[in-house]
């Protein structure tokens, strides 16, 4: 065959010239939305294996999709992780305030009172579920729409919106961009901007835990878009290696800002799907179905606590809202596709079973709303007190320097000496505050 | 003892009084590293404490960051300098940053061991000088030993810091010290004052430069190998060089360098690294800020030059006698 040096870069014989696959979207704005290609499979469908069966056995369960609540509103199947109404109220609860406090501090931004904001709208039931099913003490790694795991776990909305507004009792100094919390003393590790980072973070804490024969376990939370990243890989890889107690959750949401869940491999196979090439299990679950994401992650967390290894859930949604307030969905995506997403709104969903249940009513959702209105309300004007971003109360200057490391070297001291004796030309009035 | 020993005999110091500390990284467990630095860790320690990693350098670092957060102290491997890149981002932008940005709540005490720099043909990935690198992110520390006593004393300290510090092995003299001379062959430690190293625990504090000559006709900043290189030169010179071992690039210890400047008036900075934007730059810059009026010629660096380390001609890449014997003479010719 060899005969010489090859001419590059032209067409040989009869053989086609080959041809760049760039993913597109199926609606663009203005088109009308057919979900039809989109299977939904019934609810309760799916066999729940035993939690310590071999990986391969959960192979079936990422390609299809595990569901609870059904057409109806009843909780069916193997699945149905059989709640009882006083949990499921305050599951619905907790995933009502964490719609009401987006919906509060996406007005906030918009009022200029913080630079940026996320809202988890339409992923409630994963994050809120989640944190349910998990015990308390275990250590979450999460991506930035987790806000549901902080509200779960009583850490305190003011802080929340102390740290949106960047002010002087933001318990991150007003170093990190709004949203992007760390609460440590809640188990809900430090959120970063670099996508994907927390996943391998997940599994050497888990790695950690079974280090030191500990029962808790790790898990970590990132988006569809980012599933593309390598720490996504090391992640999987390290995670099956060590048999790491920890749970992968990748929530594709089917945006990536404005790139759709194609450009991450989706229309090849599952997310769930990837696990089995690293020989772990894996799961894919309708992640608007609160009861199927509870579900999950029960199954998932007691497989890490038994030593069966870990498992990577894959939670189907969809981003009801934009990527964040800097972010314009209209301008890349069709706006049915949020009315016409065939599975429905996760806190709709759990009111119409509880309700089915007999166990709510409208007039209780209505109230309840009214309240947690009010409850957030109440959190943002006790947070201002504190200040909004850019006026002045945040925290004192000196701050900028400490925590780069343990002590402060010589030349961050000299630096801090700079930006004090700089504040004294630029805003000489601020000399009166105790702003040291 | 020589470096590879001294550093094992910290390592297995260490382990033994902090039941948190553990060392993970390719090749590191059962074989003890291809440099044999973690030999005989994971027969005394167990398979939980030493043990071999998947070649993912980013799963290392990563897995590091959230053993720290947990509380364990990691002292991850990264088999060669050049191969950290893939692990960066959990480095600079994860590890560096871990304490300022949750405000203390979690922070990242590992302390990360690399083999770096030439002298051994290791062709152009498996001989680079990263340094500079990391002492432009925020957040991390960059020691350098050029000794054995030293590298135990400072990696005991390294690991005792709850900062995240890079630890570069100065591979060319893990056997012994070295003069920058391609046909000479190295010595060994035995003999040299920097080769006795105690038994038990000592450490040297991060931060402190070592006068390795003190002399007024010249100050030379070096570390690591090219310490070695310069003793030999400016012995050979009979030039009265105060020799001055950095140890650690961050944090600085300025005051040492501004006081033997200021005495001696000439300043020479030497580094295997390439010399665009290298630390050398820093220093010199450093030097000039607080040392100008002192200063009785211009500050002069020694450096690898702007290529890849090219294998077949690494010893006319290194910075050996003649490229620092030149400034040498240029920098004493008043």
């Amino acid at each position: 065959m060899a005969e010489g040096p090859v001419e590059k870069g032209t067409a040989r014989g009869n053989l086609p010239p080959l041809e760049l696959y760039v993913p597109e979207p199926k609606y663009r704005p203005g088109d009308v939305v057919d979900y039809s290609h989109l299977p939904v499979p019934p609810a309760g469908k799916l066999a729940r294996p035993d939690e310590a069966c071999p990986a391969s056995e959960t192979w079936p369960l990422t390609l299809d999709m595990v569901r609870v609540l059904d057409e109806d509103d009843n909780a069916v199947g193997a699945w149905n992780p059989g709640l009882d109404p006083e949990t499921l109220r305050r599951m619905l609860r907790t995933m009502a305030l964490t719609r009401a406090f987006d919906d509060r501090l996406y007005r906030s931004q918009r009022q200029g009172k913080t630079s940026f904001y996320m809202k988890c709208t339409g992923e409630e039931a994963i994050s809120v579920a989640c944190a349910m099913a998990l015990a308390g003490d275990d250590m979450v790694f999460p991506s930035y729409r987790q806000q549901g795991i902080l509200i779960s776990r009583g850490y305190p909305l003011v802080d929340m919106v102390n740290q949106i507004y960047s002010n002087r009792a933001d318990p991150l100094k007003g170093r990190q961009l709004p949203i992007m919390y760390s609460a440590k003393d809640y188990g809900f590790f430090s959120i970063s901007g670099n996508l994907a980072t927390q996943f391998p973070q997940a599994v050497g804490w888990a790695m950690a835990s079974a280090i030191k024969g500990d029962t808790r376990i790790a898990t970590a939370f990132i988006g569809e878009g980012s599933s593309a990243e390598g720490d996504f890989h090391a992640a999987m890889t390290f995670a099956a290696v060590y048999n790491a107690p920890v749970v992968l959750h990748v929530v594709n949401n089917q945006w990536a800002i404005s790139s759709f869940s194609g450009f991450a491999g989706a229309e090849r196979t599952t997310f769930a799907a990837r696990a089995t090439g690293y020989g772990i299990a894996g799961l894919r679950v309708d992640g608007n179905d609160a009861l199927a994401v509870y579900a999950a992650m029960e199954w998932a967390a007691n497989r890490a606590r038994a030593n069966q290894g870990p498992t990577l859930i894959e939670h189907f949604t969809y981003r009801a809202e934009g990527h964040s307030t800097s972010d314009d969905p209209s301008a890349y995506r069709s706006a049915q596709e949020r009315e016409e997403w065939p599975l429905g709104d996760p806190i709709m969903r759990l009111k119409k079973h509880l309700i089915a249940l007999g166990e709510w009513s409208e007039e209780q959702q209505e109230a309840m709303d009214r309240e947690l209105v009010e409850q957030v309300k109440v959190a943002t004007k006790e947070a201002e007190k504190n200040g909004i971003l850019g006026h002045g109360m945040h925290h004192p200057f000196h701050t900028m320097f400490e925590d780069v490391f343990e002590e402060l070297p010589w030349h961050l001291e000299e630096q801090a000496a700079q930006a004090m004796r700089e504040r004294g030309i630029k805003w000489p009035e601020w000399k009166e505050r105790d702003d040291a | 003892m020589n470096m590879i020993e001294a550093i094992n005999d910290a390592l297995d110091l260490m382990m033994a009084r902090d039941p948190d500390i553990v060392i993970m990284g390719e090749d590191v467990g059962y074989f003890g590293g291809v440099f044999r630095a973690t030999a005989g860790l994971q027969k005394k320690f167990g398979r939980n404490r030493v043990f071999d990693a998947p070649i993912n350098e980013c799963g290392i670092i990563g897995a590091a960051v959230g053993m720290a957060a947990y509380g364990l102290r990691p002292v991850p491997e990264i088999q060669f300098a050049d191969y950290i890149y893939p692990g960066l981002d959990q480095l600079v932008s994860e590890a560096a940053r871990m304490r300022y940005r949750s405000a203390g709540e979690f922070t990242s005490p590992i302390t990360i061991r690399s083999p770096f720099g030439g002298g051994i043909f290791g062709g152009q990935t498996h001989s680079q000088s990263p340094e500079a690198m990391f002492t432009h992110v925020a957040g991390l520390k960059t020691i350098i030993p050029a000794t054995p006593y030293d590298a135990k004393g400072l990696l005991i300290a390294a690991i005792e810091d709850n900062d995240p510090v890079m630890f570069f092995e100065p591979k060319r003299i893990y056997n012994g010290p070295f003069g920058g001379d391609y046909d000479k062959p190295s010595r060994t430690w035995k003999g040299h004052p920097g080769g006795e190293v105690p038994e038990g625990y000592y450490k040297i504090p991060l931060g402190k430069a070592r006068i390795v000559r003190e002399g007024e006709a010249l100050t030379v900043l070096a570390y690591g190998t090219m310490v070695h290189v310069a003793e030999a030169v400016l012995a050979d010179k009979g030039i009265d060089a105060e020799i001055i071992d950095l140890r650690s690039l961050v944090p600085l210890d300025m005051e040492t360098v501004e006081k033997s400047v200021q005495k001696t008036g000439k300043c020479l900075v030497i580094h295997e690294a390439t010399r665009t934007s290298g630390f050398g730059a820093e220093l010199v810059t450093l030097v000039q800020e607080r040392c100008f009026y002192h200063l009785e010629a211009p500050v002069e660096r020694v450096t690898g030059f702007d290529t890849p380390y090219p294998h077949s001609l690494e010893w006319a890449y290194f910075p050996g006698p003649v490229r620092i014997g030149e400034a040498v003479d240029r920098l004493m010719k008043d």
